[in-house]
């Protein structure tokens, strides 16, 4: 039974406060209509009494209390699912965008999702080739991971990501591959840039857009990472497709999500985010995975960029303990010229370790990647030195280290937003790096793996 | 009795009608009787905090009072299982309501319906008290499950069965001072009162863990307590990963608090495979599951460090000695703090609330090495091992500065180790086990008398090594005399070679005390050899760097059973080639 109720009494923020209600559920979705016929909606945050707290998703702008009318629909706020969402662009809250008819769901599914019980859940293990050797040959993303991209403000986040979404494939494989993308809070011209590049590539056939841009309303942004994750595993797992979702930018949804907080005036945690902001992403970036006896899969991309560069940032900081690594992209790098901007020392993917070796990449996939990265480390030391003390002060093998991270930098990880290396190149070109050091030096891998890969003539082997 | 919501916020509802309840009673909620915990009382109003998403209720729904704290069930069957914050079986749930955990769902902890094969080791007749063993089951190859006389009951066994039972059928019967009583296998207890015991002792013993740094730095006693704080990223969870793999423990509790769900299917889908190498068994059969993943509802994450740690009591009282650990209680503490904030309570530092460290030192008391209860002195231990998530490696913050005021053993990870992929990250500058003097009769007796003198050698030359670094970076290591060059090179052996251990290597992953002894003889023959040659006027470059170097390297792929062999060959190795380049200097 559906009631329609006439006593708003308050509105702060995005939140409003309904009296005399009855019969109201918590997370309910509420529909508000104004005198003119226009229509928002919201849910129940909290309800005390016959008092209701409700959370709008749209902007307050414009609503008068004393005509509107609240009307509770007695279930969550759902999405209409269908195969036919497939190269269409919808808004924040899940209506077409692009011009087009309306969706005819199959399924009608909430939006919050329910957790997967990790006793159904199926290990990430299968190797998802990205052609960019700074994530397929040292930070492998798999299929299911959630793999953030931490970036900064003015550095190619969105050209990185539309690369991952063009490239990216399984191997061995025929599965039907899908991409659904989210915007939260950003602006036209970056959200016509993917828009764009899905069009000119020809990807816009297999892809979901949601779009909430920089001026639609921030409590929008709430809904619309939920409503693109529902799409997904709507194809995921009951269309069985491998999906990847891209949710650009984390950092706008957390402030729409620390604005409502304010509202509400809870006790803040740190830098006035909601103490219970880790949980909040947590029912985001969970919803990535695979679960046994299903076909699909979903990997996540979430991008956020840091505020003022500060990983300590609550938003990055959160997010790296929920995701499975993270990928930063480094201003330095950028300002040399080095493309895509990958910093890969402070870079991660925890599940590399299961995707790649003998029948994934190549058996000597792990060994190499260690010994690449303890090399470029040991190289940047040297160079750091070096910048201090000059050359001089560096020993014969530091010399080789400086050299050799010069080269990663340059041949290795800047190779430009449009090559797609095979995971075989990645690692070929790996060894021919590795070839600059002497092999005594390459501790971290095993003879057998030396004897067969080590190039013959060290340093000039062409590939 | 039964009360009436009023009000719903989040995992917090409030009902009034509940004057008769009891603090910390379990109450079912609503049409789907979700299971909550009372955790307020004001007049009739209780404030429960609800174990499920609480979607859907509204006022008027009703509330019933259990009138029984949240409890465990603790009988056989236990071992092997996966279960979520209350302990309910999270396989069995997955039967119920598909890949997708659903609310109301009722599953018993364990199987009351399989038969156990009860074999009796008490005879009619004897006196027996609380915690005396009635009988054992062999829940599986590895474990004997004891059943003890449970707390509260003493006096003459009058009859005991032998034979197929399942766990809620009688086995025993005791005649005590009140009368005849039945003892079943099945016991329950509350989670957050800890097990009797009869006292506590101080430990001596360590608990060995295979891993080079743990073990030879910074070891962890026998029924002491650890933290492992880090930021992300540097290896917490590589770190409790190996330690439930390895440790020198009959039974480990693993708690996943509050992160990844994948990290737990991993847990799930490694353990059955990986095979103990006491026992020849799979890792599963002397391991217990909590799962409460990030996404999965926030109350229930607060309960889950109670249910494991109750659990890991109920192995120690059987004599057993038991290693929990908690991944990570960074996240029970959030899950703290998010309830403090919706019962609006005075928030102390960073909105946690006040009582923060007070039940984080409860939690952390509960471990220990005791007495326990019975007519015969045994004794019985659990470790608690928990990861710390301090928000961007920052130790100022409260959780982690709660959790050092507690813990004697200190492995702090630090994020540049990890950024040079050296793992584990464990910072040996920063870290400190405050148990390495009690340990030390322990260690000469079982790992060797040369093995302390060795440790403090490891650890002055990194402390040198640090120093001298210093030094390095302002004028250059060609400032540095040749006997400091040595010491950096030992300090680098000591870093790549000895403390770097690769957990995904097969014979890297585990190293006995035995090898590590032998390893760490080497590097002192080097150092040692090393000065002795440069002192004699030999070459720094002749010296240090000698084609051993890399046998040195490898010695810790050697595999357990060719160690001490092939350790000794590289020792000679080092003495002969360190003894030519002094030779041809002189």
């Amino acid at each position: 039974m559906q009631k329609e109720y006439k006593t708003i009494k308050e509105v702060v923020g995005p939140l409003l406060l309904v009296e005399g209600v009855e019969g109201v559920t918590y997370d309910e979705l509420v529909e508000i209509q104004q005198s003119d016929g226009t229509v928002r909606s919201g849910k129940v945050l909290e309800i005390d009494g016959d008092k209701a707290l409700v959370q709008l998703f749209e902007s307050a702008r414009g609503l008068q209390i004393s005509t509107s009318k609240a009307r509770f629909l007695g279930h969550s706020v759902e999405l209409g699912v269908s195969r036919d969402m497939l190269g269409r662009v919808f808004d924040g809250m899940g209506r077409p965008k692009d011009g087009g008819a309306a969706i005819i769901p199959e399924k009608k599914m909430p939006i919050e999702g329910a957790p997967i019980n990790p006793a159904a859940r199926d290990y990430p293990n299968e190797f998802i080739q990205t052609g960019i050797s700074a994530i397929d040959g040292l930070n492998t993303l798999v299929r299911g991971q959630k793999l953030p991209v931490f970036s900064m403000s003015g550095l190619p986040h969105a050209q990185f990501a539309a690369q991952i979404a063009r490239q990216a494939k399984v191997l061995r494989s025929d599965a039907k591959f899908a991409v659904v993308f989210a915007a939260m809070g950003i602006t036209y011209e970056e959200a016509d840039y993917f828009v764009q590049d899905f069009r000119r590539t020809g990807a816009i056939e297999r892809a979901v857009l949601f779009m909430n841009l920089a001026d639609d309303p921030a409590v929008e942004r709430i809904s619309t990472p939920r409503m693109a994750l529902t799409c997904a595993e709507y194809l995921a797992f009951e269309l069985g497709m491998h999906v990847l979702v891209i949710l650009t930018d984390i950092t706008n949804y957390c402030e729409a999500l620390r604005e409502v907080s304010a509202a509400r005036k809870e006790v803040p945690g740190r830098r006035g985010y909601p103490g219970y902001l880790y949980t909040d992403l947590a029912h985001i970036y969970e919803r990535a995975g695979r679960i046994k006896g299903k076909e699909g899969s979903i990997t996540q991309i979430p991008i956020l960029t840091m505020p003022e560069d500060d990983k300590p940032h609550p938003i990055p900081d959160l997010t790296g303990y929920i995701t499975e690594g993270q990928i930063i992209l480094s201003r330095e790098l950028y300002q040399k010229g080095v493309l895509p901007p990958v910093d890969v020392l402070p870079s991660l993917s925890r599940l590399k370790d299961k995707g790649v070796g003998k029948g994934k990449t190549r058996e000597d996939h792990a060994d190499t990647m260690n010994q690449l990265f303890a090399a470029y480390a040991t190289g940047k030391d040297a160079k750091e030195l070096a910048a201090i003390l000059g050359d001089s002060a560096l020993s014969e093998t530091d010399k080789l280290y400086a050299k050799f991270a010069e080269a990663f930098e340059k041949e290795y990880v800047s190779q430009g937003f449009n090559t797609d290396r095979s995971v075989e190149e990645t690692l070929d070109l790996g060894w021919k790096l590795l070839g600059m050091l002497p092999r005594s030096e390459l501790k971290r891998i095993k003879d057998a793996y030396i004897e067969k890969y080590y190039p013959e003539n060290a340093g000039d082997k062409e590939e | 009795m039964q009360g009436k919501i009023v009000k719903i916020s989040g995992p917090l509802i409030v009902a009034e009608g509940m004057a008769d309840s009891k603090i910390y009673d379990v109450v079912r909620v609503g049409r789907e009787k979700l299971i909550g915990e009372i955790i307020e009382l004001r007049g009739d109003r209780a404030s429960v905090q609800v174990y499920e998403e609480t979607a859907g209720l509204g006022p008027g729904d009703e509330v019933y009072s259990t009138d029984a704290p949240l409890s465990v069930e603790l009988a056989p069957g236990i071992i092997g299982g996966i279960y979520d914050g209350i302990q309910r079986p999270l396989v069995r749930l997955c039967e119920l309501s598909g890949e997708r955990i659903g609310r109301g769902l009722n599953a018993a902890a364990v199987d009351h319906d399989k038969k156990w094969n009860f074999i009796p080791d008490a005879k009619v007749g004897d006196q027996v008290v609380a915690g005396d063993i009635l009988g054992h089951v062999n829940e599986n190859d590895v474990v004997e499950h004891r059943i003890m006389v449970p707390f509260g009951v003493s006096g003459e066994l009058v009859g005991i069965e032998s034979g197929l039972f399942t766990v809620e059928e009688p086995i025993a019967k005791i005649r005590t001072a009140t009368g005849e009583r039945e003892v079943c296998m099945l016991q329950k207890w509350p989670v957050r009162r800890g097990r009797p015991y009869k006292e506590k002792i101080s430990p001596d013993q360590p608990m060995v863990t295979g891993q080079r740094v743990i073990d030879t730095l910074f070891p962890v006693a026998r029924g002491g307590c650890a933290a492992v704080p880090g930021p992300f990223g540097s290896g917490k969870t590589v770190v409790q990963h190996q330690l439930a793999k390895w440790a020198d423990a009959d039974i480990i509790v693993y708690v996943g608090c509050g992160e990844r769900g994948n990290e737990m299917t991993d847990v799930l889908n490694e353990f059955p495979e990986l095979v103990d190498p006491k026992t020849g068994r799979p890792l599963m059969e002397r391991t217990v599951l909590i799962a409460n993943t990030s996404d999965m509802p926030v109350a229930a994450r607060e309960a889950s460090i109670y249910t494991g740690i109750t659990i890991a009591e109920y192995f120690r009282d059987m004599g057993y000695n038991v290693a929990i650990m908690a991944d990570s209680s960074s996240r029970w503490a959030e899950a703290l703090r998010e309830m403090s904030g919706r019962l609006e309570e005075m928030p102390g530092e960073e909105g946690y609330p006040a009582y923060l460290s007070s039940r984080l030192a409860e939690y952390y008391e509960r471990a220990g090495i005791v007495k326990i209860l019975g007519s015969e002195e045994r004794t019985g231990s659990v470790t608690a091992i928990s990861a710390v998530s301090p928000p961007g490696g920052d130790l100022s913050e409260p959780v982690s500065q709660a959790t050092l005021r507690i813990v004697k053993v200190f492995w702090g990870l630090s994020a540049s180790l990890a950024y040079k992929r050296h793992f584990p990250a464990i910072d040996w500058l920063q870290s400190y086990s405050l148990y390495a003097d009690r340990l030390q009769p322990w260690f000469d007796e079982n790992a060797g008398e040369e093995f302390m003198q060795n440790r403090a050698f490891a650890m002055r030359v990194l402390q040198e090594e640090a120093s001298l670094s210093e030094i390095v970076r302002l004028v250059g290591v060609d400032a540095l005399s040749p006997a400091d060059r040595v010491t950096m090179e030992t300090a680098k052996i000591i870093r790549e070679d000895y403390l770097h251990q690769n957990a995904f290597h097969e014979t890297d992953t585990f190293t006995s005390l035995k090898k590590q002894n032998a390893m760490l003889e080497m590097i002192h023959a080097f150092y040692t050899s090393a000065n002795e040659a440069v002192s004699k006027g030999a070459s720094v470059n002749a010296t240090l760097y000698t084609p051993v170097r890399e046998k040195i390297g490898r010695a810790k792929y050697l595999p357990e059973n060719e160690a001490e062999e092939g350790i000794r060959a590289i020792i000679a190795e080092i003495k002969a080639e360190t003894a030519a380049a002094a030779e041809e200097a002189e």
